[in-house]
């Protein structure tokens, strides 16, 4: 779900408005654009490739994070490099290169190869940051 | 509100994903006037912009062609069409190098030698867009469909909608109609799928089309517990695990799905990545760089830490049935109207199996072709004057209700629908005992939508895509239930075995009333491909239908 837009980031260009496509985003009176309906997001990442800014963050969750959750934290996120990853990864952006030209992935195996790493401790979600999913989630 | 904006134009196209848009491209070089109206925008929207495809592209030498044609055959249940898959890989190995060298697409280069089976999504929507706009397509972002519009004969003349940024009703009077709203997910919180609530199809049927495949609607699939990403091949070097930390044997992301899929109903899936070596890992985060965004954000190392999982309901996304296509330029049977990509059945190239991970994204791109190549055509036999003629709103359940408005909310029927659709043991491992049930449920539902559901505006494309979502289930649980063996992804369990008689692909059809019966026209496996002389099938010819009697 959408949960940040930057007041500090944003550079007011409207083009998340224009683009999401669940007409998430209203225009907002200062030009930055406010989460006027964030049920209807649908966790897609594509405002964030989109902002030349690097202003949004969406947090990979299909409901609403909880409120001070650290995917909400603007500041703790962008100290991580969060902010605009997305659009790195996909290298959209000035003097980036499209990532599209090296996306070749592995070939994928007929029958599941050997398993090669050793499992660590078992991981709730979100754990790595902080807390565990199901606290992460409001719904 | 405002004054509705009418537009008139020779083709219009429904949609914004791919199929849209190769249907607007190629309806425009055929000098068409062509319109697009898209839900979300045309370039973001609909299940490939989110989350980028594999692309069913094989170069023409022909022991290549031959594999592909037999790789999904069998697990298909020998309900395809060799003389489509025939076309459907010309169509998009010609598609996707258009893409490459009219739409700039930057396909790796691998050995010297371009790298073109795949595509990511915002790259490859992104270019169709710019390809869209430049061959002088109308596009209208953010303007759903809610009805189509009928001229007095019965053919379709255009389509009326909401534009949701703007507030104002729009109409566009047309020709032909292109349907490319793409499949349904049921609002499951699959990857990009929101949009995708079958609105098409309830349009379609209201005009009396034929869907086909309905009972192939049940592909789950794999994504991090609480979250929409459903990017699934990787888990090819996945193992799976219990609670405590045993192994779950039998669970794979292929053949293993349903053993998840029993898990789940009793416990919680754990998983890891942890078959992928170091190479295989570096190569995964450039192939697909969205599958990591849960991941990194949530700081899981996937190849190391277990997380847990779920199965989330892609129903005709990457399930293969819809609206029955009658010819070779994908025509349904309603005069003007054309269908592509998921909104279409996808069994003529899939027969009963998924088209995921291929077919489905070629389909869209050769169906988009010819649904825009063919609406173009009848658009010009038409005339001039053709988008002029008198039409009518032909939108029914959640438009216009027979009984009182308003008795029932479209969040109810959201959740009444999902209630019968999105459980394992309803529509994964279905049996007749559990189908039967939820089928009637559903009739039910129905009978309420279509008494008092009720919008307007904005709120009119919400209780459209209910009712759309309540059409679409009755549809896929009227087929299940009608195909007593199993075949393809429909499994029963109280017929676990494929049976010979039932070797046909089977179409259903009505809104109140509910119908199925036998396609006439027979499948064509690779024995039918080599008895006919191995024909393709070209242009309108409407060999396709005649072959059939
Ligand atoms: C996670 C995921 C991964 C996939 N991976 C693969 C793969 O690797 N290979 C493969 O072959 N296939 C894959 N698929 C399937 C593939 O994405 C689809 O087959 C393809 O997107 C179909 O294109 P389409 O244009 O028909 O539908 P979509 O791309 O879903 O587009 C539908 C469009 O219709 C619009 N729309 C809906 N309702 C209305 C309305 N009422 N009015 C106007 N517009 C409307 C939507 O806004 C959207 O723009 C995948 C699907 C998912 C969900
Ligand atoms: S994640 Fe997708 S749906 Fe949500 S706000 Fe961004 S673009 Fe819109
Ligand atoms: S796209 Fe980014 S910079 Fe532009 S308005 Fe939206 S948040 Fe602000």
């Amino acid at each position: 779900m959408i949960e940040i837009v930057s007041r500090e980031r944003c550079i007011a260009c409207d083009r998340c408005v224009e683009v999401c496509p669940r007409n998430v985003f209203d225009r907002g009176a200062d030009g930055v654009p406010v989460i006027a309906r964030q049920d209807d997001c649908q966790t897609c990442f594509m405002c964030e490739a989109y902002c030349p800014a690097d202003a949004l963050f969406v947090a990979p969750l299909a409901f609403p994070a909880r409120p001070g959750s650290p995917l909400r934290d603007e500041a703790r996120l962008a100290a991580a490099g969060l902010l605009g990853g997305y659009r790195r990864e996909i290298g959209w952006g000035r003097g980036r290169t499209p990532g599209a030209k090296f996306a070749v992935g592995p070939e994928l195996p007929a029958t599941p190869p050997p398993i090669v790493t050793t499992v660590t401790e078992r991981t709730e979600i979100g754990e790595g940051i902080g807390d565990t999913i199901s606290d992460e989630v409001t719904r | 509100m405002s004054e509705p904006l009418e537009l008139f134009t020779d083709v219009l196209v429904l949609g914004g994903g791919p199929a849209a848009t190769w249907a607007a491209l190629k309806a425009a070089q055929a000098g068409a006037d062509v319109v697009l109206a898209d839900k979300g925008y045309c370039g973001t929207s609909g299940a490939a912009a989110s989350a980028g495809t594999g692309i069913w592209y094989v170069e023409p030498d022909p022991e290549a062609r031959e594999k592909a044609m037999a790789s999904r055959e069998a697990l298909g249940g020998y309900l395809a069409d060799r003389r489509w898959m025939v076309r459907v890989l010309d169509q998009t190995y010609e598609g996707v190098n258009e893409l490459a060298t009219a739409g700039r697409y930057p396909f790796p280069v691998v050995d010297g030698r371009p790298l073109r089976r795949g595509v990511q999504g915002p790259e490859y929507m992104r270019r169709m867009r710019i390809l869209v706009r430049r061959a002088g397509v109308r596009i209208l972002d953010h303007s759903p469909a809610t009805e189509l519009l009928t001229a007095a004969d019965g053919s379709v003349a255009g389509a009326a909608g909401h534009r949701l940024q703007t507030g104002e009703p729009y109409r566009v009077r047309a020709a032909a109609v292109v349907l490319a709203t793409g499949g349904c997910a049921f609002l499951s919180g699959t990857l990009g799928c929101h949009v995708n609530t079958g609105d098409g199809h309830l349009m379609a049927a209201e005009l009396g089309a034929e869907l086909s495949g309905m009972e192939f609607s049940n592909a789950y699939a794999i994504a991090p517990e609480f979250t929409t990403l459903t990017k699934t091949a990787y888990y090819s070097f996945a193992t799976f695990y219990r609670e405590d930390g045993s192994v779950l044997e039998g669970a794979g992301s292929r053949r293993g799905r349903s053993v998840i899929a029993r898990a789940l109903l009793r416990e919680k899936v754990y998983c890891v990545l942890d078959r992928a070596d170091a190479e295989t890992r570096a190569r995964m985060r450039r192939g697909q760089p969205n599958f990591f965004l849960t991941f990194d954000r949530l700081g899981i190392d996937p190849f190391t830490q277990r997380f847990p999982i779920t199965l989330l309901l892609e129903g005709t996304v990457r399930g293969t049935g819809g609206i029955r296509v009658v010819s070779e330029d994908c025509a349904t049977s309603v005069p003007g109207l054309y269908v592509a990509g998921d909104a279409a059945t996808r069994e003529l190239i899939c027969g009963g199996f998924t088209g995921g991970g291929s077919h489905n994204a070629a389909w869209a791109i050769a169906s988009g072709t010819w649904a825009g190549q063919g609406a173009a055509r009848y658009a010009a036999a038409l005339g001039r004057g053709a988008n002029r003629r008198p039409a009518t709103g032909a939108g029914g359940a959640g438009l216009r209700p027979t009984g009182t408005p308003g008795t029932v909310a479209h969040r109810d029927v959201v959740a009444a629908v999902q209630a019968e659709v999105l459980p394992y043991d309803k529509n994964y491992l279905r049996h007749g005992d559990r189908l039967a049930p939820a089928l009637a449920a559903l009739h039910g539902v129905w009978r309420e939508v279509r008494a008092g559901l009720h919008g307007t505006g904005a709120e009119a494309v919400r209780t459209r895509q209910a009712a759309a979502m309540t059409a679409h289930a009755r549809w896929m649980y009227t087929a299940a239930l009608t195909r007593t063996e199993s075949r393809g992804m429909h499994k029963r369990e109280d017929y676990p075995d494929q049976d010979p008689a039932w070797r046909h692909r089977l179409l259903v059809g009505g809104l109140d009333e509910i119908w199925t019966r036998p396609d006439e026209v027979a499948p064509v496996g690779p024995e039918e491909f080599a008895a006919l002389g191995s024909p393709g099938l070209a242009g309108a010819s409407g060999a396709y239908l005649r072959a059939a009697s």
